[in-house]
C-alpha cells in the first residue's frame, strides 16, 4: 500500500487540534499538527479501531423520572454505537438507581459495563 | 422547617450554586440555605447527559448528572439546607427575599450575604425574530434536551437546527441516538459557535451536514413544522439569492445563544455590564450591591463547567466572609432605646468599640414636660450606666448625656441600652 495522508480533528481535549495522518494503511509514519502527546495516540487509535464513549438514557419503573441517563465506563467501537442504543432500548430498571450502578455488563462484544449516571430515588 | 434568617443564600442549584453553597459553609458560614425552583437540585446540568464533565477540575470525563452529583453529595453532607420546588419572586437591595412554593407557601427570607446562581436563558425565536408561520415543532434546543432526557418524549422527528452552539450540536446526536433524522444544523457565522470536539463526535461521526453562513429565511406550517427555508447568508447577513432552500422537517430547534437571567438581579438593584449582560463584579464575584454576589453563567457565559464551578467557590468563600464579618460588626453593637419619657434617641445605635477612644454624646427628646429636678438616667434593664441632673425637662429643648469612656466595660456585657428622663 502507499502512504496517504488523512486529516482528522483530535477530540481528546476541547483544544480540538487539527491532525494531519501519514499513514500507510494502519501504520502511522508521521503525525502532524498536535500540541501535545495525546494527539499521535489519538490519531493511531482513529485509524485502527475508533472508539467514542456514549450516553443516553434508559427506562426506568417508579422513579422520580420516567428515564435515568447512562454511560459507558469506557469508550466503544464506534461501529457498535447503534448496536448498543438498540440493546439499552429493551433495558427497564427499577426506581431507586443508584450512580455507578451497572445498568449493562459487557456490552457489545467489550468488556465495558455500561453505568448509571445519577441516582434516582424512588416515589 | 425554613429559618426566618441565613448567613447566606443561595438562588440556584447548578454547578454554580452548588460550589457556593458547599465553599459558602467551609467557610464557616453557619446557616446556609439553597432555592431551587426544580424538584431537585442540580440545574441544567441533570439534562446535560453528555460526558465531557469535570476533566479540567476533577480530571474525570463525567456525564452532566454524574458531575451534579458530587457536589449534591457534599451539600448534603456539609448540612446545606434547601427549598426544593420554590420560585424566588424578588430581592431587595437589603437582601431581603420572597419566596413561594407549593410546599412552604409564601416565605420571606433575611440573608446576611446572597449568592445569585440563575444561569441564563435561551434565546428564543421572537428574539433572533424568525419569518414565517407559528406552527408547533419550534423548540430551544435547550426544551427539545428536557424532553428528550428528562421527560421521556422525543420533539419530532426529522430535526433542522439552527445555530452551532453546543447545546445544538449535542442535540443533534442526541436525536440521532433516538431515531430522529437531523436534516442540517445551519449557523449564520462563517465559523462554528461550538467546540470543535463536539462538531466531530456529534455531526461528522453521523454524517449531519453543517452550513456556515446559512439561517432560516422563513418557517413554513400550519399546525406542524412542515419545513424550512434555508438561505445563505452574506457579511451582512443579508440573504444571498438563488441560495434558497427548502427543507422538509417537522422540528426546528434553535441553539442561538443564551443571555444571563438576571431579571432578580436587577429587582435587587443589581447593576448589569451591557456587553456580557450579567452583573459588574469584584474579585470576590461581589456585585455593586453590597452582600450580593452572583456566579456562574448568570455573570457570562462559560465553556466549560469547571470554570462554573470554580467562580461558585470564589462567590460563595466571598458571601461567607461577608456574612461573619456582618454578624461581628451586629456583635458589637448595642442599642439605644428611648425608655420612660424618651421619644427617641439620636444615635440609634453604637459601637461598643467606640467608647474605647471618646466618650460618647446622646441626644434626644422628651415626651412631656417635667418642671422640677430630673434623672437622665442610662440602664442596661438592671444596672445603672451612668445618670445625669438637670433641673428640668421640655420637649421644646433638647435632652443631650454622655455615656463615659470609664463605662466601656459594662457597655460590653449588653446589647442594649435604655434612656430614660424622669422625676428626681
Amino acid at each position: 500500500m502507499a502512504e496517504e495522508v488523512t486529516k482528522i480533528i483530535c477530540i481528546t481535549c476541547p483544544m480540538g487540534c487539527s491532525l494531519e495522518v501519514t499513514h500507510d494503511g494502519d501504520t502511522v509514519t508521521k503525525v502532524d499538527g498536535a500540541s501535545c502527546k495525546k494527539g499521535a495516540e489519538y490519531a493511531l487509535a482513529e485509524l485502527t479501531d475508533p472508539r467514542r464513549m456514549v450516553t443516553s438514557t434508559v427506562k426506568v419503573a417508579g422513579g422520580l423520572h420516567p428515564l435515568i441517563p447512562v454511560y459507558t465506563a469506557a469508550p466503544i467501537p464506534k461501529p457498535r454505537i447503534f448496536d448498543l442504543l438498540a440493546s439499552l432500548r429493551q433495558v427497564e430498571l427499577q426506581a431507586p438507581v443508584k450512580v455507578g450502578q451497572v445498568v449493562l455488563a459487557s456490552v457489545v462484544g467489550t468488556d465495558v459495563d455500561v453505568l448509571a449516571s445519577r441516582d434516582l430515588p424512588a416515589v | 422547617m425554613l429559618k426566618q434568617k441565613y448567613d447566606v443564600i443561595v438562588i440556584g442549584s447548578g454547578p454554580a450554586g452548588l460550589a457556593a453553597a458547599v465553599e459558602a459553609k467551609k467557610t464557616g458560614a453557619e446557616d446556609v440555605l439553597i432555592i431551587e425552583r426544580d424538584r431537585e437540585l442540580g440545574g441544567i446540568l441533570l439534562q446535560c447527559i453528555h460526558n465531557g464533565f469535570g476533566v479540567e477540575l476533577l480530571k474525570e470525563d463525567l456525564p452532566g448528572p454524574a458531575y451534579a452529583q458530587r457536589y449534591i453529595e457534599e451539600v448534603h453532607e456539609s448540612g446545606v439546607e434547601t427549598l426544593l420546588d420554590a420560585m424566588v419572586l424578588d430581592i431587595s437591595p437589603s437582601r431581603h427575599i420572597y419566596a413561594i412554593s407549593e410546599w412552604s407557601g409564601f416565605a420571606e427570607l433575611d440573608a446576611r450575604a446572597i449568592v445569585l446562581a440563575m444561569d441564563c436563558r435561551e434565546r428564543t425565536r421572537a428574539q433572533i425574530r424568525l419569518r414565517g408561520s407559528r406552527p408547533a415543532g419550534v423548540y430551544t434546543a435547550g426544551t427539545a434536551q428536557r424532553f428528550t432526557n428528562i421527560e421521556g418524549s422525543l420533539p419530532g422527528e426529522r430535526i433542522v437546527i439552527l445555530g452551532s452552539g453546543d447545546i445544538g450540536m449535542i442535540m443533534a446526536r442526541r436525536l440521532t441516538f433516538e431515531g430522529a433524522k437531523v436534516e442540517r444544523v445551519l449557523e449564520i457565522m462563517p465559523f462554528l459557535t461550538g467546540l470543535t470536539r463536539n462538531y466531530v463526535q456529534c455531526l461528522l461521526d453521523f454524517d449531519i451536514p453543517l452550513q456556515l453562513r446559512h439561517t432560516v429565511a422563513r418557517i413554513i406550517g400550519n399546525r406542524r413544522v412542515e419545513a424550512v427555508e434555508a438561505v445563505q447568508v452574506d457579511e451582512k447577513w443579508q440573504p444571498v439569492e438563488g441560495t434558497r432552500e427548502i427543507i422538509p422537517c417537522d422540528t426546528l430547534l434553535l441553539s442561538v445563544g443564551l443571555i444571563p437571567e438576571n431579571e432578580l438581579s436587577k429587582k435587587a438593584g443589581v447593576l448589569l455590564d451591557p456587553v456580557t449582560n450579567g452583573p459588574f463584579v469584584d474579585q470576590g464575584m461581589q456585585t455593586n450591591v453590597p452582600g450580593i454576589f452572583a456566579a456562574g453563567n448568570v455573570v457570562h457565559v462559560y465553556d466549560l463547567v469547571d470554570w462554573v464551578t470554580e467562580a461558585g467557590f470564589v462567590a460563595g468563600r466571598a458571601a461567607a466572609k461577608y456574612a461573619i464579618a456582618q454578624r461581628k460588626r451586629v456583635a458589637r453593637q448595642v442599642k439605644l432605646q428611648a425608655g420612660a419619657n424618651v421619644r427617641y434617641v439620636v444615635p440609634h445605635v453604637m459601637d461598643k468599640e467606640a467608647l474605647a477612644e471618646s466618650d460618647q454624646k446622646l441626644q434626644m427628646r422628651v415626651v412631656s414636660p417635667i418642671e422640677g429636678k430630673v434623672w437622665v438616667q442610662v440602664t442596661d434593664g438592671e444596672n445603672q450606666i451612668v445618670r445625669k441632673g438637670q433641673r428640668y425637662a421640655r420637649p421644646g429643648e433638647m435632652v443631650t448625656v454622655k455615656i463615659p469612656q470609664k463605662a466601656y466595660d459594662e457597655v460590653q456585657k449588653t446589647d442594649r441600652l435604655t434612656v430614660n428622663v424622669v422625676a428626681r
